[in-house]
């Protein structure tokens, strides 16, 4: 928590003297965690400069000189540092794209989760009652068919919906929404449970007797009060949105092959790992593992820094 | 109890009949029986008059309760791509899943709950350090890659030799590292039939082999949790005053870990964890595509490419009922292991 | 020689800034039958020292230094299945909210026969007649329908009387009660209290009565401590020091009684609060809330704020205070210097 100091202290006093930052000097793990994460995100979106090839540049892609392994094998080419895929694309240039894609994904998908989750959330929580019981069951559900399950149904009816090529075409905006759909539960329940937490307490109580509308009290007042559990949860979700998305892509159900994703790129290498180009697959493979690692080595510190009451399950 | 029961049977009825109207406005939607019974060349009106005959042109109230009717016989029609029932499809796939399912959930209780206990008793020794060291690596690993490692390594083979090898400690050590491959990972080999569309890998030694690398796969997913959740759940008890009354009488320290606080450890673990076990079959889905594993979630990612909109439909009302089972038979078995819910009806 | 001789006991809590003294120097003891209280606010280390008396303390918790005799055996030191022992055979514990202290997945009978079976060889017929009888002396309802209960279809009270059936199950030479009936309805804590002393007198039992309720301690105890930050202030017969308190802490508390104000002003109460153990005023822990660091003719009792007072024997009491050792010390003058 971070402890006011005084009210005229400006936003980075208050930060550099809380326990926060406190505690993230002292881990190391922690640390070591962020500066990846950091190194890896700016990889992602400086992809287009730092990049030695343009991946989704048809004239740059020479079919020749395709399934060559990384520097450290025999029959490598310096040209190609990580390799080359089926199809001839440099895989650290395709890798670098494909971390871009799925990181979009994986921070579009929470973003929509969270929204939604959010709002169902607060409204189950602050109303009761039906909406409470509706939104909660809703929520069962889903969480008993396993969000994966559910993002595999939707991202079957969407295919099946818009026909394959249409999906292809619009693959980042609709995994977004099969992800935010498929995985809103986790963030309602927990909102849902420190909302009912906040209720009890009697600062709710003052601000509905002084006449403040529900809108008011629920966005204004209680939200605040739940925003460590869901960050703390928000971390955990971006590692999970970003495994589902490498999950849909795998199933073939994600994005295409022409502009992969981290897991289609592993789909995509999979076909070749018998005849022995398993670089293919592993180096994505290994890069999406580290990825989604760092973060949820970061969510675990956060929580046991913050240790906010999070829905158990 | 018999509340109890009567409450629980009443909750997954109502999820069945949610599932069954999600799976029906599927069918409504996507799957057109017209055009794969007679195809493109007749003309409209004969199809008009057919889909009068069939009742598809009815409310569409009247269309789900007819739908209804039929899936409480578990008749779901014919598969578009396979011309026969689609609950046979279903039968003939779901022994395939529910071995691998069993044989994963095996592997999870026999590791998880060792595992989560250690390093609940002993928080600070390296080798709880390790396990949970381990287990937050394990998260983070998408089952299909663990599957595709697993193949590298244990199917096709890895040969490295970064050690120089005209040594003797180099070679050694090369061997050490390098993996022979061998193992099947490929389909489920010869399966011994059992009866009618059942047949097992149980029963073989070389089935077993057959079942080891998805088994292991599928149990990757869980068994992080699985540990994490146990372990977690383990130090709050043994936190716990009853547990520090219990040293207070002088009761061995085995039977405080194993009795007193194993025991309330489990409940929760019963009620996220035997929910979790459920969702296993939706990781089939990945696994079986891995290792060409014969069972329902191949065949449902078939049917998807395929558009064979009974099959999805039957598939989906077929593992919303298995998930509705494992619910409720979790929620039996927490009643009975938890002495707090025969009175009052539900967890107090 | 006492049955319990506890003398410097040091405990601390291993924390990640360092070491915590949650008890400093605490020495007192027990003779067979006695019954002591421990007085103190909440904070002030009764519990600690009644958990490390078992070496039950929690884990960042470790005892740092000092003795525990008990029966002629050293206890600090001792091998946890010696302990073990010794653990609810033949001195057993009483915790503060019965509401916690059973394990709410085994019946009361579980948790009665394997107490009896850790310390003794005995079938589970034999040791189940011995918890009726147990069941029967703390005077619960139907005790034979109770031994296959589990505890959540008991109340707060039956809970407690089933502890303390557990206690006494072994028929021990001491029973540590810690907050015995905080936890229960005011209706019930006179009851569970008398309940308690009758059994302890009937069978011969030491009490060691961890509680901050002046008015149970008189009642029902021979001897009491005073704590406060840790150490052992004052003690002595409990009669004589609710009577006639030394150390300006103990005085304070027995003022703050509802019964001690006068009808219709405001309680008398100490003023500030008890200091966190990590970050302890430098001499006598009390100084800052003290009222008689000043003396009466307005100069400072520097030793107050320097030096740890030490134990002064006045009557039968010993308190550690500077001011009353002044004070003893000036009645030893003769009286023509003091002109």
């Amino acid at each position: 928590m971070t402890t006011p100091t005084s009210p005229t202290a400006s936003r980075w006093e208050r930060l550099r003297d809380s326990y926060l930052l406190y505690s993230f000097k002292r881990d190391l793990i922690a640390q070591a965690s962020l500066l990846v994460f950091i190194v890896l995100v700016a990889g992602a979106v400086l992809a287009p400069w730092l990049a030695p090839m343009n991946p989704y540049d048809l004239a740059q892609i020479d079919i020749l000189a395709s399934e060559l392994p990384p520097f450290w094998v025999d029959g490598s080419d310096p040209a190609y540092v990580m390799g080359t895929d089926a199809q001839g694309r440099d895989l650290l240039s395709t890798i670098l794209y494909g971390a871009r894609v799925s990181l979009i994904i994986g921070f579009g998908a929470v973003a929509l989760q969270a929204a939604l989750g959010v709002c169902f959330g607060l409204l189950a929580g602050y109303l009761g009652g039906r909406v409470d019981a509706f939104l909660m069951r809703l929520a069962d559900i889903q969480l008993s068919f396993s969000t994966l399950m559910v993002a595999i149904v939707v991202g079957a009816l969407f295919k099946a919906i818009f026909g394959g090529a249409t999906f292809s075409a619009y693959a980042v905006p609709l995994l977004v929404l099969i992800i935010g759909l498929a995985e809103w539960p986790q963030y309602a329940r927990t909102v849902r449970a420190s909302v009912l937490a906040e209720k009890g307490k009697e600062y709710v109580d003052a601000a509905r007797v002084m006449g403040l509308s529900s809108r008011r009290i629920m966005f204004r007042h209680i939200l605040p009060n739940t925003l460590s559990p869901i960050f703390v949860i928000s971390t955990v979700q971006v590692a999970n949105a970003i495994i589902s998305e490498a999950a849909l892509s795998f199933l073939g159900l994600g994005m295409p092959e022409t502009q992969p994703s981290l897991g289609s790129l592993i789909k995509s290498g999979f076909d070749y790992i018998q005849s022995g180009s398993w670089w293919i697959t592993l180096i994505p493979g290994l890069v999406l593992v580290v990825l989604v690692l760092v973060i949820n080595l970061l969510g675990d510190w956060l929580r046991d820094v913050l240790n906010p009451r999070l829905y158990k399950g | 109890m018999i509340a109890f029961l009567i409450k629980r049977l009443f909750h997954a009825l109502l999820v069945m009949f949610v599932i069954s109207v999600i799976a029906f406005a599927i069918q409504d939607n996507l799957g057109d029986p017209i055009q794969q019974m007679v195809g493109q060349s007749v003309p409209e009106s004969e199809r008009e008059a057919l889909r009068e005959e069939l009742g598809l042109n009815d409310p569409f109230a009247v269309q789900y309760l007819r739908f209804a009717a039929n899936a409480v016989q578990f008749d779901f029609g014919y598969s578009y791509v396979f011309n026969e029932p689609t609950t046979d499809v279903i039968l003939r796939h779901l022994p395939a899943t529910l071995e691998l399912v069993a044989a994963a959930t095996f592997l999870i209780i026999a590791l998880s709950i060792p595992i989560g206990v250690y390093s609940a008793i002993k928080p600070r020794a390296w080798l709880s350090r390790f396990f949970m060291g381990v287990s937050i690596i394990g998260i983070s690993i998408p089952v299909f890659l663990t599957a595709i490692v697993l193949i590298q390594l244990f199917a096709i083979g890895v040969s490295w030799s970064p050690f120089p090898a005209d040594t003797g400690w180099g070679a050694w050590l090369n061997d050490l590292i390098s993996t022979e491959g061998g193992m099947p990972a490929y389909g489920r080999g010869e399966p011994v039939p059992v009866f009618g569309t059942w047949e097992t890998n149980f029963a073989s030694l070389e089935g077993l082999t057959y079942l080891v690398l998805p088994a292991i796969s599928l149990a990757s997913i869980m068994l992080p949790l699985f540990i994490r959740l146990i372990r977690a759940e383990m130090l709050e008890v043994l936190q716990s005053d009853y547990v520090k009354f219990a040293r207070a009488k002088g009761i061995s320290p085995r039977r405080i870990y194993f009795l007193h606080a194993l025991k309330n450890t489990m409940l929760p673990v019963i009620t996220v964890g035997g929910v979790q076990i459920g969702t296993l079959v939706a990781y089939t889905i990945l696994t079986e595509t891995v290792f060409q594993w014969p069972g329902m979630g191949l065949m449902f990612l078939d049917a998807i490419e395929r558009s064979d909109i009974p099959l999805i439909v039957t598939y989906l009302m077929i593992v919303g009922l298995i998930f509705v089972i494992t619910n409720t038979l979790v929620d039996l078995i927490y009643g009975l292991v938890n002495p707090t819910v025969k009175l009052t009806g539900k967890p107090a | 020689m006492s049955l319990l001789d506890v003398s410097n006991l040091d405990v601390r809590f291993a924390l990640r800034r360092g070491d915590v003294k949650a008890l400093r120097d605490v020495c007192f003891s027990l003779d067979r039958g006695e019954r002591l209280g421990i007085v103190g606010e909440s904070g002030a280390g009764k519990s600690v020292a009644a958990f490390s008396l078992l070496n039950l303390i929690a884990k960042p918790g470790y005892i740092a230094g000092g003795s525990i005799r008990f029966d002629g055996q050293e206890l600090i030191g001792m091998s946890d299945r010696g302990l073990r022992k010794i653990r609810g055979h033949r001195i057993s514990m009483i915790f503060q909210d019965p509401m916690m202290t059973l394990n709410p997945v085994l019946t009361i009978g579980e948790q009665m026969v394997e107490c009896l079976k850790a310390h003794r060889r005995i079938g589970t017929r034999d040791a189940r007649a011995i918890s009726l009888r147990k069941l029967e002396q703390v005077q619960i309802p139907s005790p034979e329908a109770r031994l296959d209960q589990y505890p959540h279809e008991l109340s707060g009270g039956m809970r407690q009387r089933v502890i303390i059936a557990i206690a006494l199950l072994l028929d021990p030479d001491i029973i540590i009660a810690d907050e015995p009936t905080t936890a229960l309805d005011v209706t019930i804590q006179a009851e569970i209290m008398a309940l308690l002393l009758e059994l302890c007198e009937e069978q011969n039992v030491g009490l060691i009565l961890i509680t901050h309720d002046l008015g149970v301690v008189s009642q029902v105890t021979q001897r009491m401590l005073v704590m406060y930050a840790g150490r052992v202030i004052e003690q002595g017969p409990t009669r004589e020091i609710i009577n006639d308190p030394q150390h300006p802490y103990t005085q304070g508390l027995i003022n703050a009684l509802p019964q001690m104000a006068t009808p219709g002003s405001r309680l008398n109460q100490i003023p500030g609060s008890m200091p966190s153990l990590n970050n302890l005023p430098s001499g006598c822990a009390f100084h800052p809330r003290c009222g008689f660091v000043t003396r009466p003719d307005g100069s400072t009792r520097q030793a107050c704020h320097d030096e740890v007072p030490g134990f002064v024997t006045s009557g039968n009491c010993q308190a550690a205070c500077h001011m009353v050792a002044e004070m003893i010390e000036r009645e030893r003058i003769p009286a023509e210097e003091q002109d």
